[in-house]
This record gives structure tokens, C-alpha cells and sequence, in this order.
């Protein structure tokens, strides 16, 4: 198959699309989901975390 | 000189390319484009522009030119790498490790990795030792980053290494130094982009030379003859097929080194990376990690699944396309494949034919033509004959020139321009993150942890950042074997894994996971990896040359076969692993309230 004999490298080759088609296929599906409300913590950690940038 | 090396248009290109990153950063900090401000003001970064970040700081030139050459040399098996990369690297980091991260680090106010292992097992000595760790060991990976990059300027533009390196290497301090290290995703997001559109464009025509996808898998199966008797000796069986599996025999030496080193080593030690465990930090909810796994998965494939794929089907374009080699056959490998070894010879100033020293190489034979057809210089008929070599012939032998000697032969001269700015996407965007961590595991993990009653730690963690700098230029100039790429990046990642995934996963999973639990883990995982490195694996113990000193022999294991090319995260991951688990479960859990603080 695709030029390939050796089933292991064959795995290989294959489980690499396979592997990119199921983040896309989560991708897709959770597009829209698991979008979360900004909490005073988030915010405490983006103004330190851009003082510590401002710093470098 | 210099200019006569890379040419005008190069430098030109480079410099447009470059003040286009710097605008980019000056752009986004002026308008307060960073990640944090985007948080602060309650709005997402955009998911491609998260995943491309990701994925460009993730993937180096370390993983194009470093591990591409890997498979080069080793071929397709290398592919299981992008497998892990993808499934591991991605999936399993977007999905179950990222979310959890991005809230605990959050609720800890967590700014580094030894910081966020620190706050959640509420211990200093946990950030002070994990700091020191990754201060001292990142720059051996930058400097696998800047190899790769140096390494392919002087192979396409002819300028000595060391020019390219000292190039490269100003660049990319210039880069990190006016504006890299701002947490601005745009540049990323911009390298990001470009390395996608040139490992693309790389796949396409290599696959289109050589005939479409299953012509050019079947040119590669049919060349595997030629690989060299001393792979061949460590079990290569073809750039198609896995190495020979087994254990107790020097043949079966490649199948450790491409599973246990390459695919385990650099796969699972992507997750407890300090500079990408930071990123999952930086995006908003939840939704946008969901959205960045669709793209980071795709574009990994187009990195590593292109740098690996193009790698290895280099053997079979040099086979068919490469430079004509002339010699006399001293050994006929395949009759009906026309695969023989020849003993490399050249014409000397009276056009006599004479043998080059020492330089035999396995090719395929240009023509049938089996008739004598000259005389050598002691006057024997001897019949030469034309053939194309395997990759690591053309790339003179170091498996780190495979890419870029395959990139200067078989791609257009564009090309090369196009490819060195995917390049050097790919090293600013990785760099300027790990001179981030560096500068900042020294300032903010070390000195303030440290040092009492300490002032600011900025001046430290600039001091860092150049000291990280200098380090990993030195060890540049300083290592240039083969493989060093690909062994310097395995070193880290396996390093990070065996010392801190158990406690990262714990931490993040676990709610009686212990402080003792984490601390003994950190310090076993480190203590077994650097002890393997030392005593026990070949190549690593006879570069430190410790093992030597004090046994005579460069691995302790050196008559055991196999043990010697095993990687240390093999041995040291399940040890660190199990003491967590151990310790944990014989000491007292974390108070509930720390507990509901960490897990809300």
C-alpha cells in the first residue's frame, strides 16, 4: 500500500494523518464549545504575567 | 566576503523579513496586542494565531534540519515521531493537559513552569532546583536550534560554517534582544506561516520529482541495498522498513535508538517543555485550545511529517537525480537493480585515472556499460563507471547536512531563499521562547527564590538571557558531530520528562500527589537521567568522558548489547514515576483548602 511494504513504517505513515484528521475532527466539533467567562484570578495572572514581560 | 557568499538578494530578503518581525513586535507591544492585554481585556486571542504560535515555538530547526537528517540516515521509521508529535504533542497536550493548566496556573498566578510546580506543591526548593536545571540544560537545545539553521546557510549560500554561525547567530540575539522575547503572538504567528508555506511546497515538489506519492515509496523500497554495512550491521533493512527488532544483539542497536531516543525521547518530552507549558497559560478559555488543536495538528503534520518524509526520500532523489559519481565497482550489490559499491576515483594532472583514497560509496549504476573502458596509473585496464550515491554520502558524511545538501541540489535556487526564512521562522520563534525561559528561570525562579531581601530581578534575567546566549553559541561552534542535533534535543526533552512530567501530571491530576512525592520524583528523574548519560549510554558518556576517566570504558554496559543506545527516559521515566507515586501515598496529602484553591 502507498509504495510501503513494511507494516510498521506503513503504521507510521498512516497513523500520522490519522493522528492530524482526529485533531481536526475534535477541532471542528469543539469549535464553538468551552468558552469561559474571565475571573479575577485570569486577570491578576495577565497583568503579572505582563509585568514580568515588560521586565525581559 | 559575505555578501559574495549569500548574495545581494539574499541579505536584502533577510533584512526585509526581519525588520517585518521586529515592526510586527514594536506593532503589537505599542498597541498592547500581547496575549495578556487580550486576557486582561476579556478577549481571545485568535485560535490560529495561538496554534501557530504554538506550533512555531514548538517546532525548531532542530526538528527540520536536526531529525529530518535522522531520517535521512534511518529513513521512514523516524515517522513515528511525528505520530507521537501529533497525538502527544497536540492532542493530548490541547486536550487534557492545557485546560487544567491554564486554570491552576491561573488560580496559583503562575508565571514559569518551576513557578507552577512550585506553587502547587508549596515548595521553593522545587522552583530553585527546577529553575537550575532548566537554566543549565536549555541552551544545549538552543544550540541544537542554532546548529540547524548555521548548518544550512553554509551548505546552500558556500560560506564557512562558522561565518554562517557567527550570522545566524547575531540575528537571531538581535531578533531575541530588540523585541523577541515580548510576549507578542503576530511574529510567531507570521513565522509560523511561513514555515508552513515552505515544508509545503518542500513536500509537493519531492513528491512530484520522483513520480507521485507511491512511485516515489516504491524508488526508496528498491534502493535498500545500498544502505551502508554499517547501518545495515546495526539493523537498517531499507529507508521503507522499521529497523530489526530484538534485544541481546548489536543488530537490533537502530530500533532502540529510533523508538527509545528519537520517537520516546523527543515525543513524550514535549509535554513537560517549560517554554510551550507556559503557552497554555496565555489563551482565555477553553474554546480556544478546542479551536488551536485543529491547527496545530495540521501543521505539525507539515513539519515534522514533511521534514521526516522528505528526509528519507532524499536517498531515493540523489539515487536517481544527484550528482554522477565515477569509479571502478569493487563490489556488485544487485545485478538487476544495477546497485554496486564503486571505489571513487579521479583523473590526476596527466588524465590518468587513480583511486581517491579511502572513498568508496554505494550507488546506482548510471548505465549497463560493463566494458573496460580505460587504463589506471599503473597501467591496468579497469572499467569505470558512473552511479548516484544515498544522501549521507552527498552530505559528507554528517547526517545534519542531509536536508540542506538535499535542499541546494534538487530545489529550485528560489527555493533556498524561501526555505532559509522558513528556517529562520522556525529558530527566532523557538529561540526567543527559550531565552525566555532561561532568562526568566535564573531571575525569577533562582535569584528571587533565593537571595533575600533581592530587588527586582530584571537586571538577572537579561544577564540570563545573554549568558544563555553566549552558552549556546559556544556549544555551537564546539559540537559538530553527526547526529548532534537530534541527540542534543533528545537530551533535553528526555531530561524535562524523566524530571518533572511526573510531577507536572500529578500535579495537574492528582490531588494527593505530596510535596515529598514531587520533590523526590524531580530529583530521582534528574539524578537517573544525568547517571545514564554519564555511565551508561555509549555516545552521550564518551562525549562527557567521564565514564572513561574513571572506568577505562566509555559505557558500564559497553558488552551488553543494546544497553549502551537505550535512552535514559526509558529507565529514568518509570523510576521518577513510581517514587511520586510512593512517596505520595506514604505522606501526608496537601491541605484541602490549598487543594480547592489549586483544583476551583
Amino acid at each position: 500500500m502507498l509504495g510501503i511494504e513494511d507494516k510498521g513504517v506503513l503504521a507510521a505513515y498512516l497513523l500520522c494523518l490519522l493522528s492530524a484528521g482526529l485533531c481536526v475532527i475534535y477541532g471542528i466539533i469543539n469549535w464553538n464549545k468551552g468558552d469561559e467567562s474571565v475571573d479575577p484570578d485570569d486577570v491578576k495572572w495577565a497583568k503579572t504575567e505582563k509585568q514580568v514581560e515588560e521586565d525581559l | 566576503m559575505l555578501a559574495q557568499g549569500l548574495g545581494i538578494t539574499v541579505i536584502i530578503v533577510v533584512l526585509i523579513y526581519l525588520t517585518l518581525n521586529i515592526y510586527l513586535g514594536v506593532l503589537g507591544y505599542m498597541r498592547t496586542k500581547s496575549s495578556e492585554d487580550y486576557l486582561v481585556a476579556g478577549r481571545s486571542v485568535h485560535p490560529f494565531v495561538m496554534a501557530m504560535s504554538y506550533g512555531a515555538t514548538f517546532i525548531s530547526t532542530s526538528a527540520i534540519v536536526g531529525f529530518g537528517g535522522v531520517a535521512g540516515l534511518f529513513g521512514m521509521s523516524v515517522l513515528w515521531l511525528t505520530v507521537f508529535n501529533i497525538f502527544i504533542g497536540i492532542f493530548i497536550a490541547f486536550v487534557f493537559f492545557a485546560p487544567r493548566t491554564r486554570r491552576m496556573g491561573h488560580h496559583l498566578n503562575a508565571h514559569t513552569f518551576p513557578e507552577f510546580l512550585a506553587r502547587r506543591f508549596q515548595s521553593k526548593f522545587i522552583q530553585v532546583f527546577s529553575g537550575s536545571v532548566i537554566f543549565l540544560f536549555t541552551p544545549l537545545y538552543a544550540a541544537a536550534v542554532l546548529i540547524g539553521g548555521s548548518v544550512f546557510m553554509a551548505s546552500s549560500f558556500g560560506v564557512d560554517y562558522n561565518v554562517a554561525l557567527l550570522v545566524f547567530s547575531v540575528i537571531i540575539a538581535a531578533y531575541v534582544v530588540v523585541g523577541g522575547l515580548k510576549g507578542v503572538m503576530y511574529s510567531d504567528a507570521l513565522q509560523g506561516t511561513i514555515m508552513f508555506i515552505g515544508m509545503f511546497v518542500m513536500l509537493i515538489f519531492c513528491y512530484k520529482q520522483l513520480g507521485g506519492v507511491t512511485a516515489a515509496h516504491e524508488k526508496l523500497s528498491a534502493i535498500a541495498p545500498l544502505v551502508p554495512g554499517s547501518l545495515r550491521s546495526i539493523g537498517h533493512q531499507g529507508w521503507t522498513a522499521m529497523p530489526k527488532f530484538g534485544w541481546g544483539a548489536p543488530e537490533y542497536n537502530l530500533w532502540w535508538i529510533v523508538i527509545s531516543t528519537i520517537t520516546m525521547g523527543v515525543g513524550i518530552g514535549v509535554l513537560a517543555q517549560p517554554q510551550l507549558v507556559v503557552r497554555f497559560m496565555t489563551v482565555k478559555s477553553r474554546r480556544e485550545l478546542n479551536r488551536a488543536t485543529l491547527i496545530g495538528g495540521v501543521f505539525i503534520i507539515v513539519m515534522t511529517g514533511v521534514a521526516f518524509t522528505v528526509g528519507a526520500l532524499s536517498n531515493a532523489w540523489f539515487s536517481e537525480f544527484g550528482p554522477e559519481m565515477t569509479g571502478r565497482v569493487v563490489k556488485v550489490i544487485d545485478v538487476e537493480k544495477n546497485l554496486a559499491v564503486l571505489q571513487l576515483m579521479k583523473q590526476n594532472d596527466v588524465e590518468q585515472w587513480v583511486d581517491v583514497e579511502g572513498k568508496s560509496a554505494p550507488v546506482k549504476l548510471s548505465s549497463l556499460d560493463q566494458e573496460p573502458i580505460t587504463t589506471d596509473f599503473d597501467g591496468n585496464v579497469v572499467n569505470i563507471q558512473k552511479g548516484r550515491s544515498i544522501s549521507i554520502v552527498y552530505a559528507k558524511g554528517s547526517a545534519d547536512e542531509i536536508v540542506p545538501s538535499y535542499i541546494t541540489n534538487a530545489m529550485p535556487k528560489w527555493f533556498g531563499l524561501v526555505f532559509l526564512l522558513t528556517l529562520l521562522s522556525a529558530a527566532m520563534s523557538t529561540l526567543s521562547s527559550q531565552f525566555h525561559t532561561v532568562g526568566t528561570s535564573i531571575g525569577r525562579d533562582v535569584y528571587e527564590q533565593t537571595v533575600k531581601g533581592h530587588g527586582k530581578s530584571t537586571t538577572i534575567t537579561r544577564i540570563g538571557v545573554i549568558v544563555g546566549i553566549i552558552y549556546a553559541v559556544i556549544i555551537s561552534y564546539y559540537a559538530r558531530e553527526s547526529t548532534f542535533i537530534a541527540r542534543a534535543t533528545a537530551i533535553f526533552f528526555g531530561l524535562c520528562a524523566s524530571a518533572f512530567l511526573p510531577a507536572f501530571i500529578g500535579g495537574l491530576f492528582w490531588k494527593k500527589m505530596t510535596r515529598a512525592g514531587a520533590i523526590s520524583s524531580i530529583i530521582v528523574g534528574f539524578i537517573v537521567t544525568t547517571f545514564w548519560l554519564s555511565f551508561i549510554k555509549d555516545k552521550e558518556a564518551s562525549a562527557i568522558g567521564l565514564c572513561e576517566k574513571m572506568f577505562g570504558k566509555t559505557s558500564l554496559l559497553l558488552d551488553s548489547p543494546n544497553w549502551p543506545v537505550v535512552d535514559p527516559i526509558l529507565i529514568a521515566l518509570p523510576i521518577s514515576a513510581a517514587v511520586a507515586i510512593i512517596v505520595s501515598l506514604m505522606t501526608t496529602p496537601p491541605s484541602k483548602e490549598h487543594l480547592d484553591k489549586c483544583f476551583k
